[in-house]
């Protein structure tokens, strides 16, 4: 009996071990560098968070595919698009078709990464597998619009129902031949979002005309700030105005597979270095704790710079205690006009639903009912010239969070003074490693020099084909 | 003849039993290392969605990767945080292993002790990164409390200056691999003829002089051991900083280690450059695991 049993967990343990071996024998084919097992396990989490062990697709069903990086859309495709039927975290259905969500995080370049794999197998991969619908956000549009993975709105027949969109949210997905390639229900023209509070303490009013008076240039900024330090507050994060500059610029990141640092950013630089050493600017990184901090009034933040997709998803209104909840932000232009993220949704090319797909991106990013309802349920600012304009107009544009305010007819002059003629498909690396890299700059760490070559150095990393 | 035959099946069943460990060696560890070498004298990158090689580009990577004096600087820094983390780790646990495996001092719940040492080790080193990170986050608990305190006046950005930002991988490392550490030694010092202890006790040694004269000596194979398995550890280092500083390895790129580099390279995918740096890796961990064994081997024959 003993033997038996000794026998039995002999073989037990051989199995253990085997079993592994078999199981992670179908994914080692990408096992090229020493550092591929990180990423193989890194893409298998995603996968394994993406397809929970309980599907209610039957082994029969007809899937749309949908990639995307958070719940944004998916929540918006279930609160508006006509006849959605939600099965699951991750699984709905639209009349006989069941929608499968593949949602990977944008963190690491996660979600590209998962992405680009997918698509690059979009060709060989069966019916049921392949991407119909996936999204990009401005920062990388180009460099999935401007290759054959992308259909053109008009080969879905959908081009000609956008001429109520903003013509900067077409300009972002048109490819380099001029084909638009994809649609958004979102203008995210943006602006400055204060604090009414330290406000009316520090300069008297927190009416939006004053304050935008206070706040119209960046020299007046710089002297809001230095007023704000003084009474105690910080004006904001060095990471919250880069947008601001970065959409004013005069050239694009890339000339000739060469990085050129535009004027423009070298001020953003020279600027957030003065006003950090003054004590009225903070270097915290975007999302983080300690950026987040101003959301209640304790951390003592003046404003943030945002879109109004900025309002409902960042500002924590439904939690007690923050200033959104009390209804304490206000909103104004801010010292330049620009925009800030937005999804797009495309289509993937290779897909074998083109007509439900074609018909999604109509009802959700041209259809006027649904946008209202969007822009009042979600408080999104949406892509449609009407809609924005009956909204200013009207009491149904008023924001709680924004003490009663209604900001649309300054989000919709923002988005038809914005001009996207300088985007490159690098700028999401550029943005990202310049702020990284200027990080070591405002806290001393570094000369001005020595961050500019390391931000150099780290772009180059990211894109091996550009040089300085 | 009967008997040869019994031998030779002997030797079958030894290899059938290697077998598992060699196929498992041959498909993880040697395909790999192989293909890592080729793949380093390739030009293989991505640019969006677009593949760039292979080309042959003979030694051309590694001549990218030594025309700048970054790599042996992530090297050092590399070298630097193990250092800061592995001398409190092994004297810690000399210190501890001592005391549990010393039957004079009958120390009570042992178990209970040896089990709370290694915890840490349980943990996923990506969430201890976190849970540091939380906690050491300029508005987090440990400034609130340092401030109350008063111990500072205000708010210290630990992860904005060098020393605090490698000081804080150095501990972490440090309470992760400490119980581990803690267990082989005293496994080793379990090892040691109880009966030299009672000669050296009958002799009327003090306790330092067992310590320096008997239990350390007779303790190196161990700690040569302990201090290879951490030195390649921490030449690998990666999750905690990588977690820690959000992959930038700031300040300055003071906290970067060379696999995080490596990490770098592969949002373009690119294999080349990243397989000469895993070679360069390979060639470092050799060379100091012989360096090591030298000393050891040497010092061995002396005696």
């Amino acid at each position: 009996m003993k033997n038996l049993a000794r026998k039995a967990l002999a073989v037990m343990m051989a199995a253990a071990m085997t079993v592994p071996m078999v199981a992670c024998g179908g994914s080692t084919e990408t096992a090229t560098d020493t550092a591929a097992p990180a990423e193989e396990a890194a893409e298998t989490t995603t996968e394994e968070a993406a397809a929970p062990a309980e599907s209610t697709i039957p082994a029969d069903a007809h899937i749309l595919n949908i990639y995307a990086w958070n719940e944004e859309y998916k929540s918006r495709m279930e609160a508006h698009y006509p006849g959605y039927e939600t099965l699951s975290a991750t699984e709905g259905k639209i009349g006989d078709t069941y929608v499968k969500w593949n949602i990977t995080p944008s963190d690491d370049n996660a979600y590209q990464n998962n992405l680009d794999e997918t698509l690059l197998k979009q060709a060989d991969a069966a019916d049921n597998d392949k991407i119909d619908i996936f999204l990009v956000e401005a920062d990388y549009a180009l460099k999935y619009v401007d290759t054959d993975y992308t259909m053109s709105m008009a080969d879905l027949g959908i081009d000609g129902d956008m001429a109520d969109q903003y013509e900067y949210t077409k300009q972002i997905v048109t490819d380099s031949n001029g084909n638009l390639k994809g649609s958004s229900w979102q203008a995210c023209s943006a602006g400055l979002i204060y604090n009414r509070e330290a406000a009316k303490e520090v300069l008297g009013s927190d009416d939006p005309a004053d304050v935008q008076a206070a706040v119209a240039n960046w020299d007046k900024s710089a002297e809001t700030a230095q007023k704000m330090a003084a009474a105690g507050y910080t004006m904001c994060s060095v990471n919250d105005t880069y947008r601001t500059y970065s959409n004013n610029v005069s050239g694009k990141w890339v000339q000739d597979d060469k990085i050129v640092l535009d004027p423009n950013m070298e001020k953003w630089i020279d600027d957030s270095k003065a006003l950090v050493d003054a004590g009225a600017e903070d270097t915290d990184d975007l999302w983080g704790d300690d950026w987040a901090k101003g959301k209640t009034p304790e951390g003592k933040v003046f404003c943030y710079f945002g879109p109004a997709w900025f309002f409902n998803f960042c500002l924590d209104a439904d939690k007690e205690g923050t200033i959104a909840n009390q209804g304490g932000w206000g909103f104004c232009e801010g010292p330049q006009s620009y925009y800030w993220g937005g999804t797009w949704i495309c289509a993937a090319t290779g897909t074998d639903d083109a007509d439900l797909v074609a018909d999604i991106i109509k009802t959700m990013t041209t259809d006027k009912a649904v946008l209202k309802d969007i822009a009042t349920q979600d408080q999104d600012c949406v892509n449609s010239k009407s809609v924005l304009a009956e909204l200013a107009g009207s009491d149904e544009g008023n924001m709680a969070l924004l003490g009663g305010q209604n900001p649309y007819a300054q989000l919709a002059a923002g988005a038809e003074g914005i001009d996207l003629s300088n985007l490159s498909s690098y700028d999401q690396g550029c943005n990202e490693e310049l702020q990284g890299a200027m990080k070591n700059y405002f806290e001393g760490n570094q000369t001005k020099e020595e961050a500019l070559d390391a931000f150099y150095k780290a772009v180059i990393e990211k894109y091996p084909n550009l040089s300085k | 003849m009967k008997k040869q035959s019994k031998v030779v099946q002997y030797n079958k069943w030894g290899y059938i039993f290697l077998l598992p460990f060699m196929i498992v060696y041959i498909v993880f560890q040697l395909i790999p290392l192989i293909s890592t070498i080729y793949n380093s004298f390739f030009e293989n990158y991505r640019v969006g969605l677009q593949q760039i090689g292979p080309n042959f580009i003979g030694i051309q990577n590694y001549v990218q990767l030594f025309s700048t004096p970054d790599i042996w600087q992530y090297l050092a820094n590399t070298m630097i945080m193990w250092i800061m983390g592995f001398i409190p780790q092994i004297l810690v646990s000399l210190l501890l292993g001592a005391w549990f495996t010393n039957p004079s001092l009958r120390l009570k719940g042992q178990q209970f002790f040896k089990t709370v040492i290694y915890l840490p080790n349980l943990i996923m080193a990506s969430a201890f990164a976190m849970l540091f990170f939380t906690l050491f986050s300029n508005e987090g608990p440990i400034n609130s409390m340092l401030v109350g305190a008063g111990f500072f006046a205000e708010n210290y950005k630990w992860l904005s200056h060098t020393l605090s930002a490698r000081s804080l991988v150095a501990l972490m490392n440090f309470l992760m691999w400490f119980g581990n550490t803690t267990i082989l030694l005293m496994s080793g010092m379990l090892g040691i003829d109880p009966s030299l202890y009672e000669a050296a006790e009958v002799d009327g040694a003090s306790s330092t002089q067992i310590f320096y004269k008997i239990t350390l000596p007779l303790l190196r194979p161990i700690l040569i051991y302990v201090m290879i398995t951490s030195l390649i550890g921490g030449l690998q280092m990666f999750d905690v900083p990588q977690i820690l500083t959000n992959g930038t390895g700031d300040p300055a790129r003071t906290t970067m280690t060379l696999i995080m580099y490596l990490n770098k390279h592969l949002y373009s995918k690119n294999f080349g450059l990243g397989g000469a740096l895993s070679v360069f890796l390979f060639v470092v961990t050799a060379i100091l695991s012989i360096l090591v064994f030298r000393i050891n081997n040497a010092t061995e024959k002396k005696n």
